[in-house]
């Protein structure tokens, strides 16, 4: 039963899917190009050799921990949807913190740690003041993420090209590079850095709070009313504080990782959209954060494809973009069909419309 | 700036304030109309870069930039459609399907617009309100784009619309609460339709201003966020149209601070200046709402504020 419940639930987003497939063979039809050889192409770039899984499993790590910045608010019934001003601010906290203490000659486990803890604190800082501020002053989360997402962009890009500047970067400013000693190191054989491990780690944790503690249970009582959530007595506030720093804190890492362990310093560069597709993988995964693990390597896998497309097919590389809208608009519009899907016959329980994610709280209005 | 040095940071200010506006206004009028009838469009940041990219490759295919300009609009239209008919279907949330619309409006632009990224369509035409001065600073701050003053006179006509035509009511009511509409035989469904068509279409035509007018070409890098930002402006501007203008008349001047700075040699804070129109916007929402009440002027049934 169980099973058949999973099924079911797993059944509108399968539908969106293979829509998705559907009308993006068309646009590629108009586009004129084969859609059978680029979807065989996807498939190649993506998951067809031992190659394009590594770089697939590269682009997947810190999309498992963008995705936990929405996600993980969405239990509490906040869309947040400011993880790229995490990402960024995380990574520029984190190599502010790294160049000291490498300075100071530590062995790399302690700047590892020192740089992630000040990613995390930042990403944490950054997102939580979007719960902060709509729990207490009635500020809509979903834009003041946005918004606090641009801001903290442009301090970053402002501190890369101003006091944090190495003035060797000429043409391209961007912050002193960690040594290379120090860089995260990669899973023996393989090319892919230790971050993908660190996000899986994530995200399994992630689903232990959200679904194994009373404080994800309590978190998902507010996002399912946050009225009755008041009435029994739950400490809203400091739920909603809690989980908008962890979500925050996961953002704020992946920052960290792309720095430490690919970028190598801080750029613009940093600023690439891994926390936009996070949105994406989060809606995928129906905010759950285990069902982020497959959907973020499949994300992956899809930007791991985008060159192959461009080099065999002569497509522009907005093309990925196109396919991931396309999936996202199909995505949102199958949710109509939850709950509806039945493989079973049974009686019709009553209950509430699974409908994890909420546009407000219903308090205070 | 030369000639006139200090003097050129309140005229380039004042300036910018009426250029970098006009999308803001549009695009805030727009989503005014819309939210009127009680549904939020946060995709309008695609639909804005949608608009820009079809306007410009219309103007420059055909050599009319109206042209492009009623393509943009055009385009914007059929994106709102779109939006509402996704959100028309039940458990279908409108905030996420913005989200949505957002990457995809901004992916499809990118992908249609890669040809149109190298020429240059013809400008929109503009006024040249300083006729009468010598000075090429304040000849060039005072060329206003005519785009700007059919939104100025759009903002008192929508006023009026909705505070005196049959039309207003009918989206009022729907904003409001759906049942009376409902029990009074309107379709909240079809009226928010139209609203969010309406929506889309302003917001493609001050998409077409960016790319006609000011900045005045077509890339990737052409919206910095003006959609999303006019949305929160609805919102301070407390769904009332005059508000949105003079609002996005102020944002206009946030924004142009930085590069009028930056043209007098003030290059230090070049990013923190570009940024400021988020910090006044988000500095504003902190200030004006409340949790405690719905803020006045909101539509009854809008999710945003609740």
């Amino acid at each position: 039963m169980r099973l058949v419940r999973l099924a079911e639930a797993a059944a509108p987003p399968l539908v969106a899917l293979l829509a998705t497939v559907a009308a993006f063979a068309l646009f590629l039809l108009a586009a004129g190009a084969d859609p059978l050889r680029a979807y065989g192409l996807i498939y190649l770039g993506a998951f067809g050799t031992w190659f394009s899984w590594q770089n697939t499993l590269v682009r997947a790590a810190p999309l498992l921990l963008t995705a936990l910045g929405m996600a993980l608010p969405a239990q509490i019934g906040l869309i947040v949807i400011g993880a790229e001003g995490g990402f960024v601010a995380g990574g520029v906290a984190a190599i502010a913190a790294g160049l000291p203490l490498a300075a100071l000659g530590l062995p790399a486990v302690a700047v590892l740690t020192g740089m992630a803890l000040a990613g995390m604190a930042t990403g944490a800082a950054l997102v939580a003041a979007c719960g902060a501020l709509r729990h207490w002053r009635g500020v809509n989360e979903t834009i003041s993420s946005l918004l606090i997402a641009y801001i903290s962009i442009a301090v970053c890009d402002q501190l890369v090209e101003g006091a944090m500047r190495d003035p060797a970067s000429l043409n391209k400013p961007s912050t002193r590079s960690l040594p290379d000693a120090l860089m995260l190191g990669t899973i023996p054989g393989t090319n892919v850095h230790l971050g993908l491990v660190l996000g899986l780690i994530f995200c399994v944790l992630a689903y232990v709070f959200v679904f194994h503690t009373t404080w994800g249970f309590a978190a998902r009582v507010v996002g399912a009313n946050a009225r009755a959530g008041r009435l029994v007595g739950l400490p809203v506030g400091r739920l909603i504080l809690i989980v908008t720093a962890l979500a925050g804190a996961a953002t704020g890492l992946a920052g960290m990782v792309e720095v430490a362990a690919v970028q190598g310093a801080a750029s613009a560069d940093l600023a690439v959209g891994y926390g936009y597709t996070g949105i994406l993988v989060a809606f995928l995964a129906r905010q759950n954060p285990l069902a982020v693990i497959p959907v973020a390597v499949l994300m992956g896998g899809l930007e791991a494809s985008g060159g192959l497309l461009e080099q065999r097919l002569q497509l522009p590389d907005a093309t990925i973009t196109v396919l991931r809208g396309l999936l996202f608009i199909m995505l949102l519009a199958s949710e109509t069909l939850q709950g509806r899907l039945r493989l079973t016959l049974r009686p019709r329980a009553p209950r509430a419309a699974p409908e994890p994610v909420r546009p407000a709280h219903a308090g205070g209005a | 700036m030369s000639g006139i040095g200090w003097w050129g940071v309140p005229v380039a200010v004042l300036a910018g304030a009426i250029r970098v506006s006009t999308p803001f206004l549009f695009v805030s009028l727009g989503e005014l109309v819309t939210e009127k009838s009680g549904r939020v469009n946060l995709g309008l940041e695609g639909t804005l870069v949608m608009g820009a990219m079809s306007g410009f490759a219309i103007a420059w295919l055909t050599g009319s930039p109206w042209l492009g300009v009623l393509a943009a609009a055009l385009v914007g239209a059929l994106l709102g459609v779109l939006h509402a008919a996704i959100c028309s279907l039940p458990r279908v949330n409108p905030i996420a399907v913005g989200i949505a619309m957002m990457l995809f409006g901004t992916g499809l632009a990118f992908y249609l617009g890669k040809p149109f990224i190298e020429p240059k369509a013809p400008e929109l035409p503009a006024l040249d309100l300083g006729f009468w001065s010598t000075s090429p600073a304040i000849r060039s701050a005072l060329r206003v784009n005519a785009l700007f003053f059919i939104g100025v006179a759009l903002a008192p006509a929508l006023v009026s619309m909705l505070r005196n035509s049959g039309t207003g009511l009918v989206l009022r009511m729907v904003g409001d609460s759906e049942d009376a509409a409902r029990a009074m035989g309107y379709s909240p469904r079809l009226v928010r339709l139209a609203a969010t068509a309406f929506g889309g279409a302003m917001a493609g035509i001050g998409g077409s201003f960016l790319s006609l007018y000011y900045p005045g070409s077509w890339n990737e890098g052409l919206s910095s966020g003006q959609g999303i930002t006019a949305v929160a402006l609805v919102i301070f501007a407390r769904w009332n149209p005059m508000g949105c203008l003079w609002a996005s008349l102020l944002f206009g001047g946030a924004g142009a601070l930085g590069p009028a700075l930056q043209a007098i040699g003030v290059t230090g804070f070049y990013h923190l200046f570009n940024a400021l129109p988020y910090m006044v916007t988000l500095l504003i929402m902190i200030v004006s709402c409340s949790p405690d009440r719905t803020l006045a002027g909101a539509p009854g049934e809008l999710s945003i504020t609740r």
